[in-house]
């Protein structure tokens, strides 16, 4: 068996007496694409933020290429190439679109020099079609192109696995349908990608595997075209009551 | 902002200009010059955290205060003067890594008290502990026995060189990655860190950077006045006054904090000679007219005519 890139035995997160994050556990294969839902609240954006680094895990182990990487820091993640977007955009805003991506060229994938870097963040800024914009400050840019510069710069990272936290939240349909496009290309490059989203269209669009986050549970882990159907992660997303009504209509 | 040639004509035309003044001035414009030339070396030091990295330090006095005290004990047990300043900043540049550890975990404006705090800590220390370092009888360090004109022109190369120095450190770090990181850090440290800057280290190396300088400096002047004491070394005046000549000349440029140096200094002797019952007051004034009407500093008035005499070029 191929040993998995991302593997997470057992994670929870304890926020005093709240459990954001109980005994999950999955593993991601090289070059897949996965989607990871569930309801507000669920915990996604605390798993994201446990396995970068930028929240320590109560218990339970994170292996990223049969390294435990449980105790590492953000920055650390980053240059490993677990690389991620936020929800909201963070970008350096006094900084030009150019500028921005190469500091992830220069610290995350360790370019060589300042020269090198700049060439790599040029690339990927061509990459995501942002290169008309590489002198433009950072600040002035609409939140659509804001979305496709975080997504050059986690690229100019280099990264193996790369977590994009509702990168679609937002945008428009004609946007979203860019971004997907976007979205597929980096996983054609042997990018293994972890969807965080809430539209339904945007994950199953993309993702074979679905991956269900509920009061910080993982409640399924399967093939999408089961876990949509499946009676748990309707009531997950629709109360016990809706569901059960839903169940119903389709049987009656 | 990589501007090559006219920062360097710049750097060096001003650098001329106060190591001349021995050949046409007397005595006491020779002093203020050294004065520029060391609140130039203490601005720009301040410049690699405050500047670049936005964290708004105020232990400039601290690191000042240190160097003058651990380079007049070396003295006092008979080490050479240029030893004895290289000891100070060393051992400084060692106590502001090891601090920065612990403060540089704080943001904003609990930086800046947590860093003010510094100050106050250290003068408390060094008049306490009596045996070592004189406590509030302050110590003496040994005379030179050279003529004042000597004397004077020596310590204005002396601080010239520490300002050199520092501008020269700046200008390295400016077009380094540590430079380019701290730039990050200060426009968003959060995100820097999830490009995979290591952000304490990288802040740790900043603070040293801005206390090395001060150290020296600190050290040099206690070799100059022949005396230092706790309350004149570690003055929270000369903090702030450090932290206004770097935002009035431009925080973050290479050039701003020894331009805002030059300027507070001239304007304080101008008013000290012609206003001494309200020079403060009227000091106070400017400072306060010229942050309001000029945010980016002294510099950014040049740069203002720069872009206007492009964008009318152009038409």
């Amino acid at each position: 068996m191929i040993e998995p890139i991302l593997r997470l035995d057992g994670v929870s997160k304890q926020f005093g007496g709240l459990a954001a994050l109980s005994d999950v556990s999955f593993s991601l294969s090289e070059g897949e694409v996965v989607g990871l839902i569930g309801p507000n609240g669920a915990g996604k954006t605390t798993l994201v933020n446990v396995v970068t680094g930028n929240l320590r895990r109560s218990s339970g182990r994170i292996l990223f290429k049969s390294e435990d990487v449980g105790l590492q820091k953000p920055y650390q993640a980053a240059r490993r190439g677990l690389a991620r977007t936020f929800q909201i955009v963070q970008p350096f805003p006094a900084m030009t679109v150019l500028e921005n991506v190469t500091a992830g060229a220069l610290f995350g994938a360790g370019a060589g020099s300042l020269g090198d870097a700049r060439d790599m963040a040029m690339q990927s800024l061509e990459f995501v079609g942002l290169d008309g914009l590489a002198d433009r400050p950072a600040a002035n840019l609409a939140l659509a192109a804001r979305k496709r510069l975080e997504l050059a710069k986690s690229l100019a990272m280099n990264p193996r696995v790369l977590m994009l936290d509702e990168v679609n939240a937002g945008l428009n349909s004609s946007e979203i349908d860019g971004a997907l496009a976007l979205i597929r290309k980096i996983a054609e490059r042997g990018v293994t990608v972890l969807i965080i989203e809430h539209l339904m269209k945007v994950v199953l669009s993309l993702s074979k595997r679905l991956l269900v986050l509920h009061h910080g549970q993982l409640i399924a882990d399967g093939p999408s075209a089961e876990i949509v159907a499946d009676e748990r992660v309707i009531e997950a997303y629709l109360g016990a009551k809706f569901a059960a009504r839903l169940k119903e209509l389709n049987h009656g | 902002m990589k501007s090559g040639f006219p920062l360097y004509a710049a750097m060096i035309a001003g650098l001329l200009v106060l190591a001349t003044t021995p050949l046409y001035a007397d005595n006491y414009v020779v002093r203020t010059a050294a004065i520029v030339a060391m609140y130039g070396a203490l601005a720009t030091s301040w410049n690699f955290i405050g500047g670049f990295t936005g964290y708004p330090s105020f232990s400039t006095a601290a690191f000042f205060g240190l160097g003058a005290y651990v380079g007049a004990i070396c003295q006092r047990h008979g080490i050479p003067m240029g030893l004895a300043w290289a000891i100070a900043t060393v051992v400084v540049a060692a106590f502001a890594a090891l601090l920065g550890g612990i403060i540089l975990r704080l943001r904003g404006h609990y930086f800046a008290i947590g860093s003010i705090a510094v100050v106050e800590l250290c003068r408390l220390v060094v008049s306490s502990w009596s045996s070592l370092t004189g406590g509030g009888d302050g110590l003496n360090l040994p005379l030179m026995a050279w003529p004042p004109e000597e004397l004077m022109r020596f310590f204005l190369f002396v601080m010239l060189g520490i300002l050199l120095a520092s501008l020269v450190a700046t200008i390295i770090v400016d077009r380094s990655r540590l430079g380019f990181g701290l730039r990050c850090i200060h426009q968003n440290e959060d995100a820097a860190a999830m490009v995979g800057i290591n952000t304490t280290a990288y802040k740790i190396a900043a603070y040293t950077l801005s206390a090395m300088f001060c150290a020296t400096a600190g050290a040099a002047y206690a070799s100059w006045t022949g005396y230092i004491d706790p309350t004149d070394s570690f003055q929270i005046v000369m903090t702030v006054k450090v932290v206004v000549m770097a935002l009035l000349g431009g925080a973050g440029t290479i050039l701003g904090p020894t331009l805002g140096a030059a300027a507070f200094v001239l304007l304080e002797e101008l008013f000290w000679a012609n206003f001494l019952d309200w020079n403060r007051a009227i000091l106070g004034v400017v400072i306060v007219l010229l942050i309001f009407f000029l945010p980016g500093g002294l510099l950014s008035l040049g740069m203002r005519r720069l872009r206007a005499a492009k964008v009318g070029g152009g038409q």
